[in-house]
């Protein structure tokens, strides 16, 4: 199973952080920084898996972000890699042609995708569309919420609760 | 009420604000961060939900990615979720499960939050519940939740569906006794047609049986089907997971799935599933010739491909094979050597553990000297990685694959000089190690030291010095087969020596000791004929110690005929004179004066106790350099005397002691142990006696009066002792603080406990013969009929085996869970939940076998089982009627599809299955005893 994501930017930053197995606050600062370390300063012909306390890590990097995954000793690093690249495709599709902002400003989107995508740390869809479609739907459900909460009548009834 | 009003709700700050905010960085990150914290603080305490969300989304954020704590708003969250909003919802769920762990005090709050919306009918709704449930489940949630997950398992909306599959995996793990409910339908979704639940299915069946893979053999064929039928990679590679674990316990099973396995082999063009299917072949699929062939020609292509991802996991293949298939590795020879120059670091440690796999007690030498050369040119932490690879491969089983001791040794001083070597400790025990159970190799040993200790460069290597110390207890332990004791006197009292470390330079200094003891001796006492032979008669215990170091001369004048040649050469290179001596003695007092005042208790006594011998013995010297012989007769007689019996205790010979030593060792009579140690226990509880590990060189004055003497000694000792440590006990365990941890290992590990017991006195001849005789023994079946040298003797003792208890352990923590289901699938419901693993490996398989014999129909009687059991709840009996019923369908269906030959196989493999357990279990024991030391001996 996948035991976290993590997203770092070029320069370090967490972009995103996903976690299936129980780790404290403490614990996942200390593995980010860690493993920020190990991935940021392999060259980029190096192959994409990285031993890490009895772990695999499996990276790749899109443009200026490192995406990671975390994985235990005999899952198939190739498929992870493959899991990686559909998560990519998916961002690329629903924000169209993602870049880093788009997920610095967006940061809770992703994560609902990724949440589309992976369910305790498996694979849950494979199909593109239907991430795509199910997100849609989600997001309409959140607008029509959000519409009406900011409607005017909203909120005088509420000023003069 | 301090309440934020509606203004403070208009002109909130959102997330997208923070964010704007924080990239901005007005006012430095920090300073805006803990700002936007206190507004949240202030906000998150809103009775309007939609600010109180927001607060909250902002919050997950700056705790998400900027790792704050969010601990606080914990009940605010569950607020939140209560809110009929769905955009709340998912806010709270995803800060929910982002931030709540188990010892949230909260949690018991959730549950009919999480119950409501499961049973929601928005789909999305259960979703991120089902989400939520997945990430914080804790045994309660487990609990209380199941009926509900169990609902969801046969949902008709396929998206809930697939999702409840996911989550019983957690909610198994959580809480076993779920898969007594659920179990059945999580099964029958196996059979479900649609592609995403399957591979949900199939997914959490992988992860069980990586667990305990032997509950799930009886699902084998449903397994097989969907390898057959499987039209996606996902579910495919899931499913050969599965028959990887599977496969290794059933060996029909095997010889079924090899044929697909290898028609997946050649026909797939996805590169995961075909490294899947080389995975599988290779760990579980091994006894099939063909199919590992097909194998290693495709990791072969891997290796062979630009890609470093491929080559990677091509060497890391090979590794797999390499355990039972070496050739596998020789075909790809040329890659793997090539691979070590690789630029990719995890590519290089790959090939470097494949190249160890190769190393053989022929080839051993060349490899290793291949990679010395190459650790020279890397970078230091690829250097440390073949070094430390060479050292645990050479040292593994007792240097079971050196046949040159000699050349080893000179191995291990030409890699604590490559320049990033820092396996100082590894070498440190190898050096020491090898001293103490190879004879043949001591000469070669003292001379390796020799060029550590000499060079004056090496002592400001801090990694280094670890090896230093073992030089230096070599070259001290092993003084008579130095060339030189002189220089190596200097050498170890060189004036950098003041960069060791207080426990090194201890070392140091009492190898000086031996050194000086030694020239002493071979002045006075073999080479100057000051002292009259008949004084040495005067001696006692002296002569029994001195012959049994002459036995120990005789020992090595047999076996090496080098030694001699040392011998021989030691007194004609440097030819121990008065004046030397003299020099010498000047020597020790010039470098050890100073250290008098050490503030280092270790060095400063030994520093007292080399300075004594020096002030005892150079009047003496002086005198009877200038005067003649006969004036000082009365007072060198009482000098060599001493000295001799220094000498003696010296030159007796340390072995290696085994760790149950101390049992052996009989009871000298009148000497109560247990009473007072009784006692002890009580007041000690878990604190374990202190013990010294370090070794302790027999004293002069147990020589002197023998046996007797020394057991009266111990005899007081012990009685002093148990009045007096069980005051220390007890001190010690009220103020453990100020005492230093019991268990500290010094300079030798904690495999040698002290030498000095009695038994050394009064057996050492015999167990030197013993010695001989069982290491010849033991060597017989090991000895290869053709080398050029015969390997020489190792010494070898008890290992402790602690191997079978670690394999145990993570057993019993899966216990509960494997033990559940297979009390599903084998139909079992007089065992409690909790208890133990071996109970539960044993019971079935005994009944199992009592059954097979009896009934033709396993499940038949497991009915009757349930029924004569007689259960008293009635949710039991429901339960046993549903997994009937789940006997059943797999079964008709079995019979619809498959022909009888299937059938009767998979009975057999049932069967089998009973029957390989138990044989299981008959090995256990065997192996056991195969893994204690068959040589009884316990001192050598």
């Amino acid at each position: 199973m996948i035991h976290f994501v993590l997203l770092i930017s070029r320069q370090g930053k967490v972009r995103l952080t996903k976690w299936y197995s129980p780790y404290s606050q403490k614990e996942r600062t200390k593995v980010i920084r860690e493993l920020g370390g190990v991935i940021l300063s392999r060259g980029p012909k190096l192959c994409n898996f990285v031993d890490w306390r009895g772990f695999k890590v499996v990276y790749k990097r899109y443009a200026s972000l490192y995406f990671c995954m975390c994985i235990d000793q005999d899952d198939n690093e190739l498929e992870v890699l493959e899991i990686i690249h559909h998560f990519v495709e998916i961002l690329d599709r629903y924000f169209g042609s993602v870049c880093e902002l788009d997920l610095i400003f967006n940061f809770h989107k992703a994560y609902y995708i990724l949440d589309e995508l992976l369910l305790a740390g498996e694979l849950q869809e494979s199909s593109k569309k239907t991430v795509a479609r199910l997100i849609a739907a989600q997001d309409s459900l959140v607008e029509t919420a959000k519409e009406q909460a900011s409607s005017i009548s909203n909120i005088i009834a509420q000023a003069t609760k | 009420m301090s309440g934020p009003s509606l203004m403070d709700s208009l002109f909130q700050r959102s997330l997208e604000d923070i964010i704007k905010g924080l990239r901005q960085q007005l006012i430095g990150e920090q300073a805006f961060i803990s700002k936007a914290l206190d507004e949240i603080r202030k906000e998150i305490k809103s009775t309007d939900l939609s600010t109180k969300s927001t607060a909250l989304l902002k919050l997950s954020y700056l705790s998400n990615l900027h790792f704050h704590d969010m601990s606080f708003a914990a009940f605010p969250a569950l607020e939140v979720l209560s809110s009929p909003r769905f955009s709340h919802k998912k806010i709270a769920y995803h800060a929910i499960s982002f931030s709540f762990h188990d010892s949230t005090p909260v949690l018991l709050l959730i549950t009919n939050h999480l119950r409501k919306d499961l049973n929601s009918t928005n789909e999305f709704e259960v979703s991120l519940s089902l989400q939520c449930l997945s990430r914080i489940a804790n045994v309660d949630l487990a609990r209380d939740l199941t009926p509900e997950v169990f609902t969801l398992l046969s949902s008709n909306k396929l998206y809930v569906r697939k999702r409840a599959v996911a989550v019983v995996l957690r909610v198994f793990e959580k809480y076993p006794d779920s898969v007594r409910v659920c179990f059945k339908r999580l099964v029958e979704n196996l059979e479900n047609s649609d592609p995403q639940i399957l591979s949900s299915v199939v997914g959490v069946f992988s992860e069980l049986a990586c667990k305990d893979p032997r509950s799930y053999l009886p699902l084998a064929p449903e397994f097989y089907k969907i390898l057959v039928d499987s039209k996606s990679n996902w579910i495919s590679i899931k499913v050969l997971k599965i028959f990887s674990k599977l496969a290794p316990l059933e060996p029909r099973l095997a010889k079924r799935v090899v044929e697909p396995v290898c028609d997946l082999l050649r026909n797939t063009g996805a590169k995961s599933l075909l490294f899947e299917c080389i995975r599988t072949v290779v760990t579980s699929l091994s006894e099939y010739e063909s199919a590992v062939r097909l194998a290693v020609g495709k990791v072969r292509e891997f290796l062979m491909d630009d890609d470093p991802n491929l080559k990677y996991l091509g060497l890391q293949a090979l590794r797999i094979v390499a355990e039972k298939h070496l050739w596998a590795v020789s075909e790809n020879k040329e890659v793997v050597i090539k691979s070590l120059s690789d630029a990719d670091p995890n590519i290089k440690i790959e090939s470097l553990r494949l190249v160890m796999a190769m190393v053989s007690e022929h080839n051993v030498s060349e490899i290793s000297r291949v990679l010395v050369n190459y650790a020279l040119k890397s970078d230091p932490v690829f250097c440390n990685e073949i070094l430390g690879s060479i050292l645990s491969t050479c040292s593994r089983n007792l240097y079971e694959i050196i046949v040159d001791f000699d050349w080893y040794v000179s191995l291990l001083g030409e890699m604590s000089r490559i320049p990033h070597c820092q396996m100082g400790e590894e070498i440190e025990n190898q050096l020491i190690d090898i001293g103490l159970r190879v004879k043949d190799v001591r000469p070669e040993l003292v001379r390796v030291a020799r060029y550590l200790l000499i060079d004056p460069a090496l002592l400001g290597n801090s990694f280094l010095h670890s090896v230093l110390s073992a030089a230096a207890w070599a070259s001290g332990e092993y003084v008579e087969f130095s060339r030189n004791p002189l220089e190596l006197m200097e050498a170890l009292l060189q004036p950098r020596t003041s960069l060791l470390p207080p426990s090194i330079r201890g070392i140091y200094i009492q190898s000086a000791f031996k050194v000086l003891v030694f020239c002493l001796h071979t002045c006075f006492v073999r080479g100057g004929s000051i002292v009259p032979s008949a004084s040495l008669n005067n001696l006692p215990a002296g002569v029994s110690a001195s012959a049994s170091y002459e036995s120990f001369d005789e020992f090595s004048v047999e076996n090496g005929a080098d030694v001699t040649v040392v011998h021989g050469q030691t007194r004609a290179s440097a030819p121990i004179t008065k004046e030397s001596i003299v020099n010498l003695l000047n020597l020790v007092e010039l470098a050890l004066g100073p250290l008098l005042g050490s503030h280092d208790v270790e060095v400063q006594e030994r520093a007292r106790n080399l300075l004594g011998i020096v002030d005892l013995t150079k009047p003496e010297v002086l005198n009877s350099s200038v005067q003649e012989k006969d004036d000082s007769e009365g007072k060198g007689v009482e000098t060599s005397q001493i000295i001799k019996l220094m000498h003696d205790a010296f030159s007796k010979e340390l072995g290696p002691v085994s760790l149950s030593a101390q049992g052996k060792v009989s009871l000298p009579d009148g000497l109560v142990l247990k009473e007072n140690l009784g006692d002890l226990e009580m007041i000690c509880g878990d604190i374990e006696p202190p013990s010294s590990n370090s070794f302790s060189f027999g004293s002069p004055y147990e020589e002197k009066d023998g046996l007797s003497f020394s057991n009266l000694q111990i005899k007081e000792d012990s009685e002093q002792s148990n009045e007096s440590t069980s005051l220390l006990a007890e001190h010690r365990k009220r103020h453990g603080l100020y005492y230093l941890p019991s268990g500290k290992s010094e300079l030798i590990s904690n495999d040698y406990p002290p030498a000095n017991d009695p038994t050394l006195q009064c057996d050492i001849n015999d167990n030197d013969d013993n010695l001989v005789k069982i290491t010849a023994e033991s060597l017989v079946p090991k000895r290869k009929p053709n080398h050029g040298k015969p390997r020489p003797v190792v010494v070898k003792l008890n290992e402790v085996d602690e191997k079978p208890v670690a394999m145990k352990q993570p057993e019993s923590r899966d216990g509960s869970l494997s033990g559940a289901v297979r009390d599903v699938l084998f139909g079992r419901e007089d065992i409690p939940p909790t208890s133990s693993q071996s109970n539960l490996s044993n019971k079935p398989s005994s009944k199992r076998k009592g059954k097979e014999k009896q009934h033709t129909d396993p499940h038949l009687e497991s009915k009757e089982n349930v029924i004569d059991d007689g259960n008293s709840s009635s949710r039991r009996k429901d339960r046993s009627h549903g997994k009937e019923r789940r006997h059943r369908s797999p079964r008709k269906k079995n019979f619809e599809e498959r022909k009888d030959t299937d059938q009767k196989e998979k009975e057999k493999s049932r069967r089998h299955h009973g029957r390989h357990k138990s044989r299981q279990r008959a090995e256990e024991p065997l192996k056991v005893t195969a893994q204690t030391p068959v040589i009884p001996d316990f001192l050598l």
